[in-house]
This record gives structure tokens, sequence and C-alpha cells, in this order.
């Protein structure tokens, strides 16, 4: 185990190395505070889809569902565009970002524990119908966004546009001074909590019978997973597979159902994937913005492996 | 059961009716529909009018029937073949690969003739069926679910490749154009390759009966005396070719395919030759009404029909999702 840390720890070293030194000229006080910002962007939402997505699947008690997957971040793209359309684009770009942001996050909140919520109360026992349902949420979000996008005036419009697609290499970083706190609360309470979290992986029935008090630990644990997409769709846009393949590779190398080390390892994983790739993608191969293409591709292949594994065995 | 049936038959000529009229109603609507003051009188009239109608309205309308009638039929043809009421174009990747294929005509030839872009998409709509075909057979029948929900992953999967190709040659706002199904380019001499597609439906309707056959699976299609190969194969191939006519021409109309069918098969049964010409209709009324909708909800601007079928659509798959439950689908 602390050998595997060892080399992920190097990694993800070697990572940030690259991703602050790769071809890199001129004047060093602007590069680093340049690459530094990006880079502090890109560890938050690292952090924050690997931690939402282990602690999304635990909750839901499978390594399939993740966040993404069942529409949260269309959803909180929605309802940006939503506000967009209520207040005006006016309206809109003169309310402060941080005030912006809470507002969405409050929404977003209110709007997965409702419907989250219910979902997983009531439709666990039947995995796929709930995998079928949240892809196509996540369609009917997209369109409803798509739809209210279109109805908003076009100069309005130039305020939302673009925000549908993920990229991290415009990573919005006015929102870090908000953002970074407000992950790493997340992230210590997610830790402190990663006991409960072991218990609750055992299934509801055990859960309760062990005496947690399941009800309560599943809002929490909504509410972080709530916080932390709102938090990395708010800087990158939309990744659906991203935090899928983070964790699957995660649960496949550190073998383990403790917490503590599944989070630290696909935290270390999801930096390695992200900062690594994107030095690699935009300073080796010159490849500009496809990296959350290439990730989303593997990631969709890792979830076809995935169902179709699940259903053999 | 005998006079439980009976008031069924009687009132069988009921939809077909209900759905002619709403079809004259709306085309009467799409005919007077947008910037310019037209009634459908000036059809018969010489002069601006008329050739606003001849040369942008009537095309158009026509387009969006053909479009919509064309896709249902080819959402039942999967969902016979497949014999899973949840696959359509939309969710089986066979729009995504004839995106793939057109792209790659864009980049490899790019000058070629619209036939050789046809054949080369369709080509490729067809094998990418074919690959989810395969996938499919190797999920449990318990699971009826897995099906679209495999397919659109793989549907996924196939478009990040196109975006990938696209965005590396600049080449992103085609895709969008495919994939957004929208009909404010259609004129007169820019959606003919539309009767195509709704002649492949046509030709659907008369081996609707080997279809049915065929979706029993293959060792009953032999028993029955059945080429079960040459069905699938043109089975697929209709699909493809309406996916990819639909596709060049318009663009994808996503669960236009999946929606209609299961709306007229509740309410009309599992006949397909019965159904056929039923699905045909409801899927032009139906898409015709987005179109009309996205005309009229921010007129004089326009909201794509494939916007406001994404809309209705996801809705309603919601609704059969939830609506049926764990029984077989």
């Amino acid at each position: 185990m602390s050998r595997t840390f060892c080399i992920l720890g190097l990694c993800t070293l070697l990572s940030i190395t690259a991703f602050m030194v790769l071809g890199a000229r001129g004047n060093w006080d602007f590069i680093l505070v340049f690459r530094g910002t990006k880079l502090v962007a890109l560890a938050l939402v690292a952090t924050s889809i690997a931690v939402a997505t282990v602690l999304f699947q635990t909750l839901t008690s499978n390594r399939i569902l993740t966040p993404s997957i069942m529409g949260f971040d269309a959803l909180y793209i929605l309802f940006q565009t939503a506000l967009i359309f209520t207040l005006g684009g006016f309206g809109f770009s003169t309310l402060a970002p941080e005030l912006k942001f809470a507002l969405e996050l409050c929404l977003l909140s209110a709007a997965s524990l409702v419907l989250f919520g219910s979902l997983i109360g009531q439709g666990m026992h039947d995995l796929f119908r709930m995998l079928l349902v949240g892809v196509v949420f996540g369609v009917l979000f997209q369109s409803l966004t798509v739809l209210l996008q279109r109805m908003i005036d076009p100069n309005e419009f130039s305020v939302v546009q673009g925000s549908l697609f993920a990229s991290f290499n415009n990573v919005d970083t006015t929102l870090i001074a908000l953002a970074t706190p407000l992950v790493l609360a997340c992230c210590a309470l997610a830790w402190h909590k990663r006991s409960v979290w072991d218990v609750m992986a055992l299934g509801r029935e055990q859960a309760i019978s062990l005496g947690l008090n399941y009800k309560r630990e599943l809002m929490i644990g909504l509410a972080l997973v709530t916080a932390l997409i709102a938090t990395s769709t708010a800087l990158v846009g939309p990744v659906a597979f991203f935090g899928l393949l983070v964790s699957a590779i995660s649960y496949e190398i550190t073998k383990t159902y403790h917490h503590g080390p599944i989070f630290l390892s696909s935290i270390l994983i999801s930096v390695i994937v992200l900062v690594g790739g994107q030095a690699i993608f935009e300073r080796v191969l010159g490849l500009g913005a496809t990296l959350s293409i290439v990730v989303e591709f593997l990631g969709g292949l890792v979830f076809l492996f995935l169902i179709l594994r699940r259903v053999r065995v | 059961m005998r006079p439980h049936l009976a008031p069924l038959q009687r009132t069988s000529a009921f939809w077909p009716i209900v759905l002619a009229i709403l079809l004259v109603g709306l085309v009467a609507g799409s005919l007077v529909t947008g910037a310019a003051n037209v009634s459908a009188l000036d059809l018969f009239r010489r002069g601006e009018s008329g050739d606003i109608l001849l040369v942008s309205r009537l095309p158009r309308t026509l387009a969006t029937i053909l479009t919509g009638a064309s896709l249902a039929v080819a959402g039942v043809i999967m969902q016979t073949l497949v014999r899973n009421r949840f696959v359509e174009p939309a969710t089986t990747g066979t729009g995504q690969c004839a995106a793939l294929g057109l792209l790659a005509t864009l980049l490899l030839v790019p000058g070629a003739p619209l036939l050789a872009k046809m054949a080369i998409s369709s080509a490729a709509a067809f094998a990418g069926t074919a690959i989810f075909l395969a996938l499919v057979r190797r999920l449990p029948p318990t699971q009826p679910l897995l099906v679209p929900l495999t397919g659109i992953v793989y549907g996924g999967i196939v478009g990040s490749i196109s975006i990938f190709i696209a965005y590396e040659n600049d080449l992103l706002q085609y895709i969008s154009v495919w994939m957004n199904g929208e009909f404010s380019g259609v004129l007169q001499g820019r959606y003919e390759l539309l009767w195509a597609s709704g002649a492949a439906a046509l030709a659907a309707y008369f081996y609707a009966d080997q279809f049915t056959v065929a979706g029993f699976g293959k060792d009953t299609a032999h028993g029955l005396g059945l080429s079960y190969r040459t069905v699938m194969i043109a089975g697929l191939s209709i699909v493809a070719l309406i996916t990819s006519f639909t596709i060049l021409t318009v663009g994808m109309l996503p669960f236009v395919g999946l929606v209609v069918p299961n709306i007229i098969s509740r309410f009309r049964g599992d006949n397909t030759k019965e159904t056929l010409p039923l699905v045909a209709v409801l899927g032009g009324v139906l898409v015709l009404a987005s179109d009309l909708i996205g005309r009229l909800i921010r007129y004089p601007y326009e909201i794509p029909a494939g916007t406001i079928f994404g809309v209705l659509g996801t809705g309603v798959f919601l609704w059969l999702l939830f609506a049926r439950p764990t029984r077989r689908v």
C-alpha cells in the first residue's frame, strides 16, 4: 500500500513539475503566478471530482453511478442559464460572482436533494433503471439549457456561451478565492467522516443495524457531493465520465474498502490525469483544449467495460 | 373477452382521424407562419407570396413531415429487430457513426459528390449499428434497460472521436449542424434527399412482417423459413439510409424514433404492419409541431425543432421509464 502511494505521490509531483516547467520561457515572476493560478484551479477541480465521485458511489452503494452521469452538472448549468434568463444578462453580470455562485449552489443543493434523495431512497433496487433515468435527465437538462439559451436575447447569450462544454484550458479563475476554502472544507468533512462512509458502504440495512443515523449521513453526503460538483462545474464545465475513470483506477490499484486510502489515491490519480494530461496535451502534443474530450472517451470506455463486466458476473 | 374488445374495434378509426386533422391543421399553420405575411391561398396565385410558399414554406413543411415520419419508422425497425422498446438511431450510436462517416469524407475526399458522401456515411452508420448489435447480443435478456444505456454511452464514445477530430481540424461547426436537427435552412432544391428517406421508410412497410419474425431470433426465423441474415441486413440498411439522409439534410433529431412508436404501441398494440402508417403520421405531426413551436415561441427568431423535440422527447422517455415498471419492456 505504502509503495503504491509513493509511486502515486511521485507521479503527482512529476505532473505538477511538468505542468509548471515545460515550455516555460521568460519572466518567472509572471509564469509562476500565471501557471500557478491555473494549477490551483485544476487541482481544485481534480480533488472535487475525485472526492464527489467516490462519495456518491458509496452513498448509492455501487461503483458505476457518478454524480455527473446522473446529470448533476447538467442541472447546474441549467440553473445558471435559468438565472440569466430570469435576471437578464445585465442583471446577471452585475451580480457579484460570489453571490451568483452561492445562489446557484443553493438552488442546486435543493434540487438535487429533492430529485436524487428520493431516487436513491426508493429506486436503488434497479441500478440500470437508475442509470438510464440519470442519463436521460442529463439529456433533458441539456436540451432545456439550449432552449433557454436560444430564448435569451442574442446579446445576453454571449454571457453563457461556451459553458456547455468542458475545457481544462479556460479555467474560470475568478472563483478560485471562493472555491478553495469551500473545497477544502468539504474534503475535510468527508475525510473526518471517512469511517462513517466505510459503514455506509456496507449498504443501507447493515448501516442502520450498526447504529448509524443513515438518513442524516446520506443527506450530509449528498450535500457534500453537490457542493463539490457545483464547484468543479463552475470552474471548468461538465465532465461526464472523468470521475468514473478516476474512481475505477483508484479501486483497482488500492484494492481496499477503506475510504481513507481510496480518497487519497483517487485525488492523486485525478491530479495526475488532469495536470499531467494537460501538460502533455498543451505543451508536448500542442493539442489545445482536447484533453477533456480524450478523458471523456476513455471514461466512456471504462463505463461500458464496467457495465458489461457487471452483467457477466 | 369479446364484449370487451368490441368498443376498441368500433373506435379503431378514431386515431387515424384525429391524426389526419392534426396534420392538416399543422400543415396550414406551417404554411402561414414566418417572417413574411403569406396566406395559404397564395399558393395558387402568381407573385412574390406564391414564390415564398413554393420555395421556402412548402419545402420546409414537407421536410419536417418526411423527417419525422422516416425517423419514427426507423425507430420501429430498430425496436423490432433488437426486440427492445428503448432503441432508436440516437440510442444506438447510429447517428454518431453517420456523422463520423461524413466527417471522414470531408477530411479525406473534400470534393466528393453528394452521392459518395451519402454512401460513405450510410456505410458508417450501418457498420456502427452492426457493432452495437454485436455488443448488445452479449447482454442478458433480463436487463432490457441495459441496451439503451449501452447504446447511449457507445454513441457518446463515437461522438467524442468525431469531436476530437473536428476540434483539431476546426470543423466543430459541422458536427453541431449534423447533430442538431433544424429546418430553417430548408429551401426548394436543398431538401430533396429527404424524399429518398421517405422512400426507404415506405420500403420498410413492405418488409414489416419479416422484421417482426426476425425479431423473434435467429432460430425461430429460420424455423419459419425466413433468411434471418437478409432481413437483418435489409432492416439495418433502411435504418442507416434514413439516418444519414436526415443528418446530411437537416441534422439529427434524437428521440423521435423512440417516443413515437412507444406512444402508438400504448394505444394500438404491436401489429407492426397495421401500426406503421400511424407511426409515420404521428412522427410527421410531432416533428412538424416541434418546428412550429420553435418558430412561434420567440417569433420572429427561431428555435431549432431538434431542441424543442429534445425537451419534449426526453420528457416522454422519462414518463415511459417510470410508467413501465420492471415488467418486460
